[in-house]
């Protein structure tokens, strides 16, 4: 995990890549809406949420490219860590560099898009319990079109229905924020997902890039 | 043992020790075959390998050489056969028993953004050994990296990448190297150090596999596999 940070670090351009799609996409909302502030308002858990979907989702088609590439890919599965405690450093890693930026941007984009009080905080805590499992399913999603001609495309057909429920609980939960206090149940849900694909998704994954390499 | 850089020819023709019954040793092969699409690309490959041998796979361009070692190291799962080193089957090894085994592969795992030392660093964090920085710059310097240690593999030689993988044979304890293909882009010079190397390493007990398209004179004589 150390080594993927490091060599993120070393490609900072990545970062601010998934970062500024991240911004350019949500205000691509107010653009195509007009200027109608209370309409941009019940958007704005969607535009946030289908953003952040998206800016996950580019940033992962390459999380094992470029180690399949090099080799370095088979030198992990040959390490005497377990594969699974492997891929779960390196999505870890993916996320610390690449999730929590938007996390902690969220709440600047969701106030430029109307949100206010607490919605803001329900929106960054939304985002803090669903990207990871969003990494966690985009990782699988990687590991399984390694190779793969136009892996990008297929991946993002593969992965994005496996999206759905946490997307539809992430912004159902800034939703019912707006109109309600009943936000818990949906936050509690996406917990659940959470952790559920911690241990699960690792042994999904290196599966996965078990046979991509055989 | 002759360990200078012009030791023994290697050119004897030596039993492919296929299909027989092979006696205990520490790595052992027992009836591999391997099918790619609907082709076969090998069959029946039985030997085992005591410590301080040396087997060299030979074959032309895509008789399967690169997908034997890789079977050997358990990347790959073989259509038919085993591989056990140890006793231990191959692709079900405990945590110590996986890092007796070192590969270094075709596409040799070096990371272009990092420097030489740091590549060496996150090889031997990876393998769960403690880098020590002292032994870590004498690998590099042997491998004739000095003075290069600090600057990004991306300006490297093709050359001086390859040594930057060799050089992860120096620091590693490992009791099997599986190497593919090795000489490659590597000079006359490094190819006498590897050479060198092997032969040091064979004589302290170690077990190599290796391939190469190259001569392959001056290292101690091999078991030769011909895969064609």
């Amino acid at each position: 995990m150390r080594r993927d940070l490091s060599l993120i670090v070393t490609r900072r351009q990545d970062v601010l890549t998934v970062v500024a799609f991240f911004i350019l996409v949500i205000t691509l909302f107010p653009l195509a809406l007009g200027p109608d502030p209370q309409k941009l308002r019940t958007l704005a858990p969607a535009g946030v949420w289908v953003a952040a979907a998206l800016a996950s989702l580019i940033s992962l088609d390459r999380l094992f490219a470029d180690d399949w590439r090099d080799g370095s890919l088979e030198q992990l599965l040959l390490a005497p860590e377990p594969l699974t405690v492997v891929a779960l450093a390196k999505v870890a890693a993916h996320w610390l560099a690449l999730g929590l930026p938007l996390v902690v941007l969220s709440p600047a984009l969701g106030y430029a898009l109307g949100l206010e009080g607490a919605e803001l905080g329900v929106l960054a805590v939304s985002l803090l319990l669903g990207t990871p499992v969003l990494s966690l399913l985009g990782a699988v999603g990687a590991a399984l079109t390694l190779g793969v001609r136009a892996g990008g495309a297929l991946m993002a057909l593969l992965i994005l229905p496996l999206y759905v429920p946490v997307l539809v609980l992430g912004a159902g939960a800034v939703t019912e924020a707006m109109y309600s206090s009943a936000f818990y149940a949906h936050l509690s849900l996406l917990g659940a997902l959470l952790a559920a694909a911690l241990p699960l998704l690792p042994l999904a994954i290196a599966g996965a890039l078990r046979i991509a390499l055989d | 043992m002759d360990t200078g850089p012009v030791g023994r020819a290697t050119t004897a023709p030596s039993p492919p020790h296929a299909g027989k019954a092979a006696p205990r040793g520490e790595l052992e092969i027992a009836g591999l075959s391997c099918r790619r699409g609907d082709q076969t690309l090998f069959s029946g490959v039985s030997l085992s390998l005591a410590s301080g041998e040396l087997l060299f796979v030979r074959g032309r361009n895509g008789s399967g050489k690169t997908t034997l070692l890789r079977i050997l190291c358990g990347l790959t799962e073989p259509a038919t056969g085993e591989v056990r080193w140890r006793g231990q089957p191959i692709r079900r090894l405990e945590e110590a028993a996986r890092r007796e085994l070192l590969y270094v592969g075709h596409r040799d795992a070096v990371k272009e953004e990092l420097t030489p030392l740091e590549n060496l660093d996150i090889h031997q964090g990876l393998r769960g050994e403690r880098g020590d920085l002292e032994r870590q710059l004498d690998a590099l310097e042997e491998a004739g990296l000095g003075g290069r240690e600090d600057i990004p593999v991306r300006y490297l030689s093709q050359g001086q990448r390859r040594r930057t993988a060799l050089a992860r044979l120096l620091v590693s304890p490992a009791r099997l190297w599986i190497l593919d293909e090795p000489l490659t882009a590597l000079d006359r010079s490094a190819v006498a150090w590897l050479f060198e190397r092997i032969a040091a390493y064979l004589r302290e007990g170690g077990i190599v596999v290796t391939t190469s398209h190259q001569s392959i004179d001056g290292l101690p004589e091999p078991r030769i596999l011909d895969l064609d």
